[in-house]
């Protein structure tokens, strides 16, 4: 059980949460210029690495907010969480 | 220095008899434990269930014996001996039923095939529905399922009791019982045993095993692959399978290659022994939980995957609570056991609840992955089509369906909700 410090209510029992996947993946600008290899990309494509990782939550329930958290996935710690549209913390880049 | 090797001698009353004299002292070692060499026609990544058999039917039935299946620890240590043991092949698409029953019917002729007994026990495997949508959806299963071929059933709550008298299936519990599908040709096999009788036959057909020693990077000239970096040096081959599970993503990125594939801890645990109670394989999607009972009398109970990826090896507790919850509504009796040991291994899931056995983009280099929750049950299948994708260079049959195009094509084969529950 994860402890997840919610960048708007402070630390909180995993099970408050809910896992959003890989952060930081881009809707497509123009989505009909795209080509079914972009598309699979975008849709299945993930990077799924062993060690920093950096994912969305979302506090489902608290604040129902979305936010983004870097982790790294071969230890579980949780370097830090950041907010939509804000840059990871130092040492999570 | 090279140790002197014994050859593998047939298993048989005789030999029992033989080694009895002896006190069980002097029996030959099942593989032997070679230095890595500099090159081979063939490299697997991965001394699990899947990368033995693939090993092994590639000696066996492609002629190809100057191979060498690399793990970074011992063999079966990853999911195939973490997993709950549960094999059967209903599945709800073509391509699915395919592949699964190949490997069933493989299973059913693995102890002889391979002189190793993998105590296959096929005493059914029941999956139970607890809401009308469930029934439905079950009985349809039932049918498309038999339509390939395979043999499955419809039971009602009364004939469910008769099978296992201790199942609750009063209509007051929280989700009562409304039926079950049955694959009486289902069940269970040891584990190990199946990842040490593949190594053991793939041994004796020349196969070198090597144990600690991790891939760490993979070769490539010119859009081929040329084999191995290792922690124990560089082997070069032609033809390089990556066969690692919860870390084919992690391999694949070592050649360039992004995969579908996210890895997630799953759990499994055992009760203290207890006399024979649960003679058949019992799983519900809705509640989630899957129970059996070993030969030990322990109950192997299996719990959901984590809410997050990681590599961890280890799971959350709250996921094991409520597998748990699960399992005291349906089985009332086993609410006092104790739970003597639970454990994680890390599974590589598809967004279709579906493997990739498939070539790459890099030419020689072939991945085998993706089984996620469910693989045991299609180990001897699976190695049994890799190896012929890797031999020919082209999928069989069998697996062309699960070539990684799919996910560019759309041509997916989603199991999620089809194969009633996960494993
Ligand atoms: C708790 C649990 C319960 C399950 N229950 C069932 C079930 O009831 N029925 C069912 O059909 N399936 C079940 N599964 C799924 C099943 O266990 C897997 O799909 C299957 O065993 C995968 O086999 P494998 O040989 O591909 O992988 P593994 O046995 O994991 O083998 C992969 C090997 O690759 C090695 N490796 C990784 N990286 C490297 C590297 N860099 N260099 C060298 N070697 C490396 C690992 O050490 C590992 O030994 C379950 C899984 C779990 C975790
Ligand atoms: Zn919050």
């Amino acid at each position: 059980m994860l402890l997840i410090p919610c960048p708007y209510c402070g630390e909180r029992e995993e099970t408050e949460f809910h896992h959003g996947g890989e952060a930081h993946i881009e809707r497509p600008q123009d989505p009909d210029a795209l080509s079914d290899a972009e598309w699979a990309n975008y849709i299945f494509m993930r990077t799924n690495p062993k060690g920093l990782f950096h994912e969305r939550w979302v506090h489902a329930a608290g604040c129902r907010r979305w936010f983004n958290m870097a982790r790294n996935t071969a230890t579980n710690a949780i370097i830090g969480t950041y907010k939509i549209g804000e840059k990871p913390p130092k040492g999570a880049r | 220095m090279a140790e002197v090797e014994k050859p593998v001698k047939k298993y048989s009353l005789f030999s029992l008899a033989r080694n009895a004299l002896s006190f069980h002292q002097n029996w030959e070692k099942a593989w032997r434990s070679p230095e890595p060499k500099k090159h081979y026609n063939a490299i697997i990544i991965g001394g699990g269930g899947h990368g033995l058999a693939t090993a092994y039917y590639l000696a066996k039935e492609h002629g190809l014996t100057n191979i060498a299946v690399i793990e970074k620890g011992w063999l079966g240590g990853g999911n195939t001996g973490r997993n709950t043991t549960i094999i059967r092949s209903n599945y709800l698409w073509d391509e699915s039923a395919a592949i699964y029953d190949k490997a069933l019917q493989l299973y059913e002729g693995l102890s002889q095939d391979l002189n190793y007994n993998i105590m296959l026990s096929q005493r059914g495997v029941l999956n139970l529905a607890h809401n009308l949508h469930d029934v439905r959806e079950l009985k349809r299963r039932v049918h498309a399922i038999r339509l390939n071929g395979i043999d499955s059933e419809y039971l009602s709550p009364a004939q469910i009791k008769e099978m296992i008298p201790i199942i609750d299936i009063s209509p007051s519990i929280r989700y009562p019982v409304m039926g079950a599908s049955l694959q009486r040709r289902g069940g269970v096999a040891r584990h190990d045993a199946v990842a040490w009788g593949f190594a053991r036959a793939a041994d004796a057909r020349g196969v070198d095993i090597i144990q600690q020693c991790e891939v760490t990077g993979i070769l490539r000239e010119g859009g081929r692959v040329t084999g191995v970096e290792t922690t124990r040096g560089t082997i070069h081959a032609p033809k390089v399978g990556i066969v690692t599970a919860g870390h084919t993503s992690v391999l694949a990125a070592m050649a360039g290659i992004r995969l579908p594939i996210t890895s997630y801890p799953l759990q499994a645990m055992v009760t203290e022994p207890v006399k024979p109670i649960l003679n058949s394989v019992v799983m519900s999607n809705a509640v989630h939980c899957y129970v059996s009972q070993s030969d030990k009398g322990e109950l192997v109970l299996g719990a959901g995957i984590d809410g997050y990826n990681s590599y961890t090896q280890r799971g959350s507790l709250h996921i094991v609570e409520e597998q748990l919850a699960a399992v005291c509504m349906l089985f009332p009796i086993f609410s006092r056991l104790r739970i003597m040991r639970k454990w994680g291994g890390i599974v590589d899931t598809c967004p279709d609840a579906s493997p990739i056995i498939s070539k790459t983009p890099v030419e020689g280099l072939y991945i085998n992955g993706g089984w996620g929750t469910g693989g045991f049950k299609a180990t001897p299948g699976s190695g049994w089509a890799f190896a012929h994708t890797m031999a020919r260079d082209e999928p069989h049959a069998l697996n062309a369906p699960y070539a990684l195009d799919r996910f560019t094509s759309g041509a997916l084969i989603a199991e999620h909700g089809a194969a009633a529950v996960a494993h």
